[in-house]
């Protein structure tokens, strides 16, 4: 290395600092959001839990221990039910903090194993479905922009209008009944073949633990288990990103810094990769992070024709039984995932664009 | 070295936008293009470098240094853009990239024509910048174009058009969007550009204060076509077509 080029590598380092250090601050400022909004949503499940009409008390002990007035004390003060809705609000927040939350009372295990549990089935069935619509939503998008008024483009319209159009519930049951049922082309239900036995939980999902653990049968199955699902969840998210890509990336098209771009000589490649998608993916983030909170709650449907061991099962067993600990914990950990999923698409706002974050 | 636009004519969809344009841009020189707006200055502009909108066919010939651009492959077309004929929009806010840094805006063609390291680049992109007027050279490279007041930007933008020494600059209302205060500034710019590299400027503007300011040539269009060429003096003293007359007499 030359001595010159010493002093430009310190210059360069100095420069990327001096970029990075409002974006540290940008960054910092939505943590603290994140972080005052989480709080929220403690008190917002705390509260809604806590109005659903319906008596716990009811639901959970037997004919006989209802009649006696000693033990339906008990339990209450038990579940500490006695104490003025402030009071318990301040106990579940207290608890909270030391990762209590509670007993479920259909389980009888602590709630905090539960979600630990079905938690990650869900995250590993809606987190593939979320890289499989983005990729495709992305990739169809800017497929029909490029070949506008052309038959790709007409095919992918039209595949998103259906897409659009199809209930997710419908769509389940007719990928199982078909790819399972008739062409026996996926395996059934569940997570992995009932004859493997699921890998031993490092991450709880599946796939990942399997490979870790090199079971690759298991892995293998994990995966077969998990495209049909996935496929069926992200349908809808891939039609709504094909949609809204194309008309991002045609409004782009047209803008003054794309026909500059190509006046410098630059490739065709470049000019899409650099110019056109970056500009169209602020419109595109935007869309996504909408359609994934609409994904989760497509979540509950596709676990329970797929029998898919996840939250949304969960959250249904818990919700039909006023299972309220339970209830709690799965309310604060959908109000987390959109969170993060908020979280997620500011930054990259500020990502992407710096005007965001550099005023 | 000229620049010679002969018989351009340019069809979208069945409408004939460009009429049999005539033009020829001398080397050190600025070739004042006026006319009201719709009478086809900046399709004849982007006839020059292909980037006509979709749709559009162009005849005629565009001839650069022995050369006709019109027959070229876009591919041999895209060696010419950027690198032997560079362009400046009309806007500065929106023909800049505003989320990719002004470092990158200025470096990313030099790289690909002139085949410059990533240093080298910002070595002279930072000269460059210096060369516009735009202060802090080195620490602009790492800022953005929102970042920059609008006559800046629009300093930036011709730092970009100049990265690869083009021979010709066509420059498309380069002040129409900016302040009044700043105006003056950029045309001096160019001005001086043209002297210090001998460069062909092929400035279109609707405005003939700005051409009588830094002409040496003036053509004036209407539909489509040029209806009177001549040195700057001629024409604007003397307009021999009624239509330059015309637009003379509209100037406040
Ligand atoms: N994309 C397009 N499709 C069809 N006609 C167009 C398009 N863009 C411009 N035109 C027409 O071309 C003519 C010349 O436009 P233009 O060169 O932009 O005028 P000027 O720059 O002199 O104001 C106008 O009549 C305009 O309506
Ligand atoms: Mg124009």
């Amino acid at each position: 290395m030359s001595p010159t080029s010493v002093p430009s590598d310190v210059t360069a380092l100095r420069d990327r600092v001096r970029r990075l250090r409002p974006f540290a601050g940008f960054l910092a400022r939505r943590v603290l959001i994140a972080v005052l909004l989480a709080w929220g949503i403690t008190l917002v499940t705390f509260v809604l839990t806590n109005m659903v009409p319906g008596d716990p008390v009811a639901a959970n002990l037997g004919q006989r221990a209802l009649g006696d007035e000693t033990i339906v004390a008990q339990w209450r003060a038990e579940h500490g039910l006695d104490k003025s809705p402030p009071e318990q609000y301040l106990m579940h927040l207290q608890a909270l903090l030391h990762g209590d939350l509670g007993m479920s009372q259909q389980s009888h295990r602590p709630v905090g194993d539960d979600l630990a549990e079905f938690v990650p089935a869900t995250l590993e069935l809606a987190g593939v479905a979320i890289v499989v619509s983005l990729v495709l939503g992305v990739a169809f998008g800017m497929i029909a922009a490029l070949r506008r008024d052309r038959p790709a483009d007409h095919a992918l319209r039209m595949l998103s209008l259906i897409g659009i159009s199809v209930p997710t519930f419908w769509l389940a049951l007719l990928a199982f009944y078909v790819f399972f049922y008739r062409l026996q082309l996926t395996p059934g239900s569940g997570r992995v073949d009932p004859g493997l036995g699921a890998p031993e939980s490092v991450t709880g999902l599946h796939t990942v633990d399997a490979a870790l653990a090199g079971q690759w049968d298991v892995f293998a199955s994990a995966l077969g288990h998990l495209i049909l699902p996935a496929l069926v969840l992200s349908l809808y998210t891939i039609a709504l990103l094909t949609r809204f890509t194309r008309s991002a990336v045609l409004e782009v098209l047209g803008q003054d810094h794309v026909r500059a771009g190509r006046a410098k000589g630059l490739p065709r490649r470049v000019i899409l990769r650099s110019y056109v998608l970056r500009s169209a993916l602020v419109p595109i983030i935007t869309v996504a992070g909408l359609a994934f909170g609409s994904l989760l709650s497509g979540t509950v449907l596709v676990e329970a024709i797929f029998a898919w061991p996840g939250i949304g099962q969960y959250a249904y067993k818990s919700a039909t039984t006023l299972d309220l600990p339970a209830i709690m914990g799965v309310g604060l950990v959908v109000g987390i995932v959109y969170l993060v999923i908020n979280l997620i698409v500011d930054v990259l706002y500020g990502v992407i664009d710096p005007r965001v974050r550099l005023r | 070295m000229t620049f010679t636009i002969t018989e351009l004519r340019v069809t979208i969809r069945g409408t004939e936008i460009l009429r049999g344009v005539d033009l020829d841009v001398q080397k050190g020189q600025v070739h004042g293009v006026a006319g009201e707006s719709g009478s086809g200055k900046t399709m004849t502009g982007l006839a020059v470098l292909g980037l006509l909108p979709h749709g559009a066919v162009a005849s005629g010939r565009v001839e650069l240094a022995g050369r006709d651009l019109l027959g070229l492959p876009d591919k041999d077309l895209g060696r010419v853009r950027g690198n032997e004929i560079a362009m400046v929009f009309q806007d500065p806010a929106t023909s800049l990239h505003p989320m990719l840094s002004v470092g990158r805006q200025l470096t990313e063609h030099m790289r690909s024509h002139l085949g410059l390291s990533r240093a080298e680049a910002r070595e002279r992109a930072a000269e460059l910048l210096a060369k516009v007027r735009i202060p802090g050279p080195a620490e602009a490279l790492t800022r953005y174009p929102h970042q920059f007041s609008g006559g800046m930007r629009q300093r930036i933008a011709i730092a970009v058009a100049l990265a690869c020494d083009p021979q010709v600059l066509i420059a498309d209302e380069p002040t129409t969007a900016l302040d009044v205060t700043v105006q003056a500034g950029i045309l001096r710019l160019l001005r001086g550009l043209c002297d210090e590299l001998g460069l062909a400027i092929m400035l279109i503007t609707h405005d003939l204060g700005v051409m009588s300011a830094i002409a040496d040539e003036v053509s004036v269009m209407r539909s489509g076509a040029v209806v009177e060429s001549g040195p700057r003096d001629t024409v604007l003293r003397a307009p021999s077509h009624p239509y330059t007359r015309s637009l003379l007499e509209a100037l406040p």
